[in-house]
């Protein structure tokens, strides 16, 4: 039966993921249908499907939603943006690494969280805060680990890339970068799923709009079912980024799994 | 003139913890390798071959002496030295073709060009249908004839090759050694081939340069005179029963140095 590392087919594997999912409902259900929990701590599932439909046929949740992700979006792409080139420069030049190592080590402990009271007195509570948030809670883990992995690339491939020819130039661009692009990539759906907590710790904090606001909201009214409804949502849609970088993956690095 | 000149070539590994002792390599090695030469370097493991091979390459730097290839210094690696190493190093997220191009593309080759190109290597080294093919899904006997045309579609001046053949089995070792001196007929090519398989040696080489054990030099020279094109049933012949015969004794004696050393 069970094996160490042995295969599970293909049927299997969804069946018993499944299974969990129908489990942890069946638990919940039988803590709140039967009374164990009172509903004003803890929603069951129904009044969580209901009071769910409610929030986006008549509360405009999916405006929310939206806001939720385009600043997730925002902030993580700008992140990225400064992040990738500054980690392949350290990963390539070891003076680049020596330079910003020690500081970009250090702000990577910082905690996000704990920069919204400055984030809020220099940027308000509108738009850039949020994106700031999810920049500096980011931008630092990504650049050291895609130093890391550019740094890590096979010596053997980068010596025989010079010995047919290439410079400095062409072995950043024909080597470095394409053998670590996949663990980039994976560096960045990783990272991504942190930026997803950074933005609802800002929305909880100060905001007018996202899931977070309305899970705050929804404390105040005791309406516990959004709450959760707004849980589970959020781990929707990280499902679903997780799924399209998988596929984009597969689709953009065919020869890892050739 | 000599195409390539090994002049002195000696080198020293500084120690791994400070205050420790350098440890010597190789000592000053002098080698001269003439026009379309095809040179084994025979060693046992550990004896220093590599080493040179990697500096005459520059990817490795001598601590006293120099290469000169064309009456030039060799500083760092270049496209002139192209390099088959023993690990596979085809770049994984390239198709064969395109590993093939990778010299060609650095040079700025017009893309068509290097297509034609790397069609033509692809056939001769016997690779043709699998030009679409990414490394991963080759066996290792098909990825070092990609790596061999890799380096011969750059038409380096002097081909550098480092036990090329000694991850794979017996048999395909056997036929890649028949298809490597099949082009280095037609092609002419200069080349430096180290290994410490003795037959392998033998058989490829127009002169076998045996190294001693660490710290390497050169202890014999010899001229191979058997007759080309070399069929594998040569093998079997007096002649290079006798040359397998005195390399044999030669390298004993080294491993035998070399094992007590270790």
């Amino acid at each position: 039966m069970l094996r160490p590392l042995e295969p599970v087919s293909a049927a299997a594997r969804v069946w018993l993921g499944i299974a969990f999912f129908v489990l942890f409902v069946a638990a919940w259900s039988w803590a709140t249908f039967g009374g164990y929990v009172t509903k004003t701590f803890l929603a069951d599932p129904l009044t969580m499907v209901r009071e769910g439909w409610e929030l986006l046929t008549k509360h405009g949740f999916l405006h929310d939603i939206g806001m939720t992700i385009w600043r997730v979006v925002g902030g993580f792409v700008l992140a990225a943006l400064v992040a990738v080139p500054i980690g392949v420069a350290m990963g390539t030049y070891k003076p680049v690494e020596a330079f910003f190592e020690p500081f970009v080590s250090f702000a990577r402990y910082l905690p996000a969280s704990a920069f919204i009271p400055l984030l809020i007195l220099w940027a308000g509570i509108g738009e850039a805060q949020k994106l700031l948030l999810i920049f500096i809670g980011s931008v630092f883990q990504l650049i050291l680990m895609v130093a890391l992995s550019v740094g890590n690339t096979r010596r053997d491939l980068v010596e025989a890339a010079y010995t047919l020819g290439a410079r400095d130039w062409g072995i950043i661009r024909r080597v470095l970068i394409p053998s670590s692009a996949p663990e980039i990539a994976e560096i960045l759906r990783l990272v991504l799923g942190w930026a997803w907590t950074y933005v609802i710790v800002a929305e909880l904090i100060g905001s007018s709009s996202g899931i977070g606001h309305m899970i705050v909201d929804s404390q105040a009214l005791l309406a516990t079912g959004q709450i959760i409804f707004g849980i589970i949502v959020i781990g929707l849609i990280g499902l679903v980024s997780d799924f399209l970088f998988k596929a984009a993956n597969r689709w953009l690095f065919p020869w890892r799994l050739a | 003139m000599s195409k390539l000149r090994i002049e002195g070539v000696a080198r020293t590994f500084a120690p791994a913890r400070a205050g420790g002792q350098p440890t010597l390599a190789l000592q000053p090695v002098t080698l001269a390798v003439a026009d379309n030469d095809f040179i084994t370097i025979l060693g046992p493991s550990g004896c220093g071959k590599s080493t040179l091979l990697r500096i005459v390459a520059g990817l490795d730097r001598a601590t006293t002496g120099q290469v000169l290839l064309d009456g030039e210094a060799v500083t760092r690696p270049g496209p002139d030295r192209g390099m088959v190493f023993q690990s596979y190093t085809l770049f994984p997220w390239l198709n064969v073709a395109d590993n093939i191009a990778f010299g060609l593309r650095e040079r700025g080759m017009p893309e068509a060009q290097r297509a034609q190109i790397a069609r033509d290597w692809c056939a001769r080294v016997g690779l043709t249908g699998f030009e679409a093919h990414y490394p991963k899904q080759l066996s290792g006997g098909m990825q070092q004839r990609t790596a061999i045309a890799r380096v011969l579609a750059n038409d380096p001046k002097i081909m550098l090759l480092d036990e090329p053949f000694g991850a794979l089995d017996n048999q395909t070792r056997a036929l890649m050694q028949e298809t490597l001196l099949d082009i280095w007929q037609r092609d002419t090519k200069t080349v430096l081939f180290v290994t410490h398989d003795i037959e392998e040696s033998i058989f490829l080489a127009s002169r076998v340069v045996v190294m001693s054990a660490r710290p390497g030099r050169i202890k014999a020279d010899l001229r191979i005179d058997l007759p080309y094109p070399r069929h594998y049933t040569i093998k079997t012949s007096p002649e290079f029963s006798q040359l397998k015969a005195r390399l044999t004794e030669e390298i004993r004696v080294e491993a035998v140095l070399a094992a007590k050393g270790h």
